[in-house]
């Protein structure tokens, strides 16, 4: 039985003669939530715009079920229909209410009827908390709010997969844990994603395995538990002790966290 | 002031009113066609038309409209391509408009944030849908007040129409000076017919770019 | 081919000398109208309410009458209403830089506002004179935004100066057309003469047009 949803084989980025990505490969199976993680410039963010076609590779292969799915430049919005992605700058379109950000995808893309999507709309910004929030103006919104709308987005798209580019990155930090908890709900509910932050502890609590990336190439990778607690590289080690200041100073100071 | 010989004449300057506003129309429509088409073919890359439509703004734009009626109206002719009068007024103005058009689309293409344009790839929209839904909304809300300003501009470059022997607002004006000799009333008159034109588009540019901005854009 | 006939006698150099007419007057109006601009500007500025009411309506007269209607004012009606009897030039000058005047003044306007509150006072906090703030600050950084923007204006006030044909100044159109005139046998010297004249005019203002698109960038 092959439940893989993701596969990239073996890719290669380059911008300006840099390597960005230099021989990556990795499996994504069906419900599980991989998180990757690393230094900035690392080439996590530009892993996941190659994944969706956002950034053309130039080597490598990467397959969505069994379809190969990079070196494609026909039809790119079919394969895009599959995958959603969610960035750092919410990117909602400014000019439509909440309800035409979800609903054009579906309607435009997918050729769904509207009242049926829109029915689908509001439970699931219901169970986001941003039901009163439907037919408001992206403008109106905390940041907070418009990364939940940009998730929602996203998932009515019904994707194989969620791609969440630092989704908290550009968030004020009282507001990150509304939108991580949102993301929690999804990895519950069996949703298959590929989560690039910097949030130690979100990532630890949501992952089924941690990817670690340094030098666009995969340094290391293995259970959240193990990587977190006795990773096995140097360099990884390196990683995570930049992180632990911040973390201790955190958890005195940050009352509200997500998961409550 | 004369006032018995402005009533006398105001029929004379409608129909110099028409012709100016009816052929100032048709060239900021054609403009308006032209500068979306040249836009989209430098947007899209489109090769060799792209660098067609390059080349032909920077022609425009940088000639005078005189001239270039001169050159389509007494030059043409001369090797065997004639239009009518008419016909000449709305192709200078749209060659002269359509430049300027496509600029002022592209600024407000420009405009747009990159970002939108992944964020309506993601979610699986083709790139005409993208243009459609995402792009296009956006950048004419930017665009427009460059876009009111062009027509504005474009309706008032119709007074050289006369050279054509056109019967605009101009000429009207200039054929009753140079016969009635009341200079002063002929170009009070001139000078409120052209305001009663460009007023309107004026205060239509106000309201439109006003409720644009109570719509509400930026993120 | 009706081209040689730019090429018989003096007509080339005619014809360049019809061009430098217009240009001329471009040339006078466009330094006219920087230092009268700069004026303009800071009155639209001031807290005098009059001051920038009229303006206000000034730039207003400019943006909603023809150039050529102006032309005709000062032309033709001065004459009447005042006893003037100016020439095409003298007019010409007086309607461009009216015209310039308020244009650049708005640049201007808009060049110096567009500055951010916080760079005057972020200058000050490190202890620059109001003197220093002015040169090394906030000029500077006007002067970025505004110099595009003024010779793209120069280059509308080269194109339009060709509007002195209609009030009978004796300027590169006027030339071409005795030009013709002269050989009126040669069927297609109208053709070669106003092509000329296009092409003439495109040399004269794509190199400043191409300028301010350079610096444009640059400084974006």
């Amino acid at each position: 039985m092959n439940d893989t949803i993701l596969h990239v084989q073996d890719i290669y980025k380059s911008f300006d003669g840099n390597g960005v990505l230099r021989g990556v490969s990795m499996e994504i199976r069906e419900g599980e939530v991989v998180v990757i993680v690393g230094p900035s410039g690392c080439g996590k963010s530009t892993l996941l715009r190659c994944i969706n076609g956002l950034e053309v590779i130039d080597s490598g292969s990467i397959y969505l079920r069994d379809e190969k799915i990079s070196g494609r430049t026909k039809d790119l919005h079919l394969v895009r229909q599959k995958i959603g992605m969610v960035f750092q700058s919410y990117d909602l379109f400014p000019h439509m209410k909440v309800m035409d950000n979800l609903l054009l995808g579906p309607t435009k893309a997918l050729n769904k009827s509207k009242t049926e999507v829109e029915k689908e709309a509001l439970e699931m910004l219901e169970r986001v908390g941003l039901k009163e929030k439907a037919y408001a103006l992206p403008r109106t919104l905390s940041g907070g709010q418009k990364q939940r709308v940009a998730l929602v987005r996203a998932m009515l798209m019904r994707p194989e997969i969620l791609l969440l580019d630092e989704i908290t990155a550009a968030l004020d930090p009282e507001m990150v844990s509304e939108v991580l908890n949102v993301v929690i709900d999804l990895a519950r509910g069996g949703m298959t994603m590929a989560i690039v932050t910097h949030e130690m502890r979100f990532a630890e609590a949501v992952a089924d395995r941690v990817v670690f990336l340094e030098d666009g190439m995969i340094m290391e990778e293995g259970k959240p538990e193990e990587f977190f607690s006795a990773p096995k590289t140097q360099r990884a080690q390196h990683f995570l002790q930049s992180f632990t200041y911040a973390s201790k100073r955190d958890k005195k100071s940050d009352k509200n966290n997500f998961e409550d | 002031m004369d006032g018995a010989f402005i009533l006398a004449h105001v029929p004379d300057y409608l129909s110099g009113a028409w012709v100016t506003l009816r052929f100032g129309l048709y060239g900021v429509a054609c403009s308006l066609l032209l500068g979306l088409l040249c836009c989209l073919l430098r947007y899209f890359r489109v090769p060799v038309l792209r660098q067609i439509a390059g080349g032909y703004i920077e022609l425009a734009r940088n000639t005078p409209l005189l001239v270039q009626l001169f050159f389509l109206y007494a030059g043409l002719p001369r090797v065997g391509i004639k239009f009518s009068a008419e016909a000449c007024a709305v192709i200078g103005l749209t060659f002269l408009g359509g430049a300027y058009m496509a600029e002022a689309f592209r600024s407000g293409i420009e405009s747009v944030d990159k970002t939108q344009v992944e964020a309506g790839a993601c979610i699986g929209l083709t790139m005409g849908q993208n243009i459609r839904y995402v792009i296009f909304p956006q950048a004419l809300a930017t665009a427009i007040p460059a876009l009111f300003a062009n027509v504005i501009f474009l309706i008032k470059e119709t007074s050289v129409f006369s050279v054509l022997a056109m019967m605009d607002l101009m000429n009207v004006a200039d054929t009753l000076r140079t016969s009635g000799g009341r200079t002063v009333e002929v170009l009070f008159m001139l000078m409120v017919t052209y305001l009663l034109i460009l007023l309107p588009v004026s205060v239509l540019a106000t309201l439109v770019e006003r409720r644009l901005r109570y719509t509400g854009f930026g993120n | 081919m009706g081209i040689n006939i730019l090429f018989k006698g003096i007509n080339f150099q005619r014809l360049m000398g019809g061009l430098w007419v217009t240009l001329r007057l471009a040339l006078i109006t466009i330094g006219l109208s920087c230092v009268f601009g700069l004026l303009f500007g800071m009155l639209m500025l001031s807290k005098r309410k009059t001051a920038t009411v009229i303006c206000r309506l000034w730039l207003e007269i400019v943006r909603f009458m023809p150039q050529l209607v102006l032309l005709y004012i000062v032309y033709f009606g001065f004459a009447r209403l005042f006893g003037w009897d100016l020439d095409g030039e003298t007019s010409a000058v007086i309607v461009f830089t009216f015209w310039g005047t308020a244009e650049m003044g708005d640049l201007i306007r808009g060049a110096l506002t567009s500055i951010p509150r916080h760079q005057f006072e972020s200058a000050a906090a490190l202890g620059l004179t109001k003197v220093q703030i002015y040169m090394h600050v906030l000029i500077p950084q006007a002067l970025r935004r505004l110099l595009p923007q003024a010779i793209n204006l120069s280059t509308r006030i080269i194109k339009t100066t060709a509007l002195v044909k209609m009030i009978n100044v004796t300027e590169v159109l006027k030339v071409g057309q005795q030009i013709i005139g002269q050989f009126y046998r040669q069927p297609d010297a109208a053709f070669w003469v106003y092509f000329v004249i296009f092409l003439l005019y495109f040399l004269v203002c794509w190199p400043f047009s191409l300028l301010a698109k350079y610096l444009e960038k640059r400084w974006a």
